[in-house]
């Protein structure tokens, strides 16, 4: 068991091959504006939530896809929970009310970094 | 069409109507698009046979490919099921293809849950389920309040959602299209699946209203 992990761990994954977050992770939509076509609206920018689920399989950035540039940008897209209550300071509603948005991987990252 | 409009065919109504004509100048999309297809057909990169197949294709996709879809589930546990894990291969069991490669999550409404779907950006939507999105849910007034005062918008939906259920709406913005899986309405039992689809509706799929049945009207 112990010499399969050892081996396992030997494994070098290449960038972008394995999930960053996993099903329960706190964190932090980036806060870059970027010219041109992005697909993470503003509203949402900054604000912070956990991964619901990595969406099964690798996909192209359609940010980068927008400008034709699909080779080697492929990563994960992750289901991403925030509050109602984190983006909107003033929301009228229950304070369980969610939003959940698919955020591909270069666009979150971990709380503590931040 | 003439201008004329001379009425020597058989008319069922009697009414004088204008003709019916396009007098409009063409805006600026419709003219990069005449201008965009021209060039595609003259280069030989897209031939007008494929510019119709796709016409074809869209038409074909309705509002009553989900209502089937929504009918199974609430009558086949194990379709269910699967259609939660993976909404496309769910769909595709029956016969819906995802000819524009996105992926779906199906989205379950239940006593303590209630999803509402839109897309913030622009207008993203199941398509090669339901087919094309109503106006509304591609205009800014919608896309700007579901996510901020989604229960208000509900309300004007005529659907009013306890604050003890959590209100879920899902933005789709890139690979994933959502659709809703509303409650099946009590005093159904007695339905059989074709029955059944015929009572869900587009909104009922987008979650600004709920599925109803009046037994007394059925």
């Amino acid at each position: 068991m112990s010499a399969t992990l050892k081996k396992l761990t030997a494994v070098v994954p290449a960038d972008g091959e394995v999930p960053l977050f996993k099903e329960g992770d706190a964190v932090v939509i980036a806060t870059r504006s970027p010219i041109g076509h992005y697909r993470m609206p503003t509203y949402l920018r900054g604000k912070s939530g956990n991964i619901e689920a990595v969406i099964p399989g690798r996909a192209v950035d359609n940010e980068e896809e927008g400008y034709g540039r699909n080779a080697g940008s492929k990563g994960y897209y992750y289901r991403v929970a925030i509050p109602m209550t984190e983006i909107w300071p003033d929301y009228i509603g229950s304070a369980n009310d969610g939003l959940r948005i698919e955020i591909f991987e270069n666009w979150l990252e971990n709380p503590t970094d931040v | 069409m003439s201008e004329q409009h001379d009425h020597d065919h058989d008319h069922d109504h009697d009414h004088d109507h204008a003709p019916i004509t396009v007098d409009e100048k063409p805006g600026y999309f419709d003219l990069m698009e005449t201008a965009v297809r021209e060039l595609l057909i003259e280069r030989k990169l897209f031939g007008a046979d494929e510019i119709r197949r796709q016409i074809e294709v869209l038409d074909s996709r309705t509002p009553a490919l989900g209502a089937k879809v929504v009918a199974r589930a609430w009558t086949d546990a194990d379709f269910k099921s699967r259609l939660l894990e993976n909404g496309r291969t769910g769909c595709e069991e029956l016969g819906i293809t995802f000819y524009d490669d996105t992926q779906l999550i199906v989205l379950e409404n239940t006593p303590a849950v209630h999803n509402l779907i839109v897309c913030t950006l622009c207008s993203c939507y199941p398509r090669p389920v339901l087919g094309l999105p109503p106006d509304w849910y591609k205009l800014k007034p919608y896309r700007a309040r579901a996510v901020y005062e989604p229960r208000a918008v509900l309300e004007e939906f005529g659907t009013s959602i306890p604050d003890d259920v959590e209100i879920r709406v899902s933005d789709s913005t890139a690979i994933i299209r959502y659709l809703v899986l509303p409650m099946r309405p009590v005093g159904t039992e007695h339905l059989n699946e074709a029955q059944l689809a015929d009572l869900v509706t587009r909104d009922a799929m987008i979650g600004v209203i709920q599925v109803g049945y009046d037994r007394e009207a059925a």
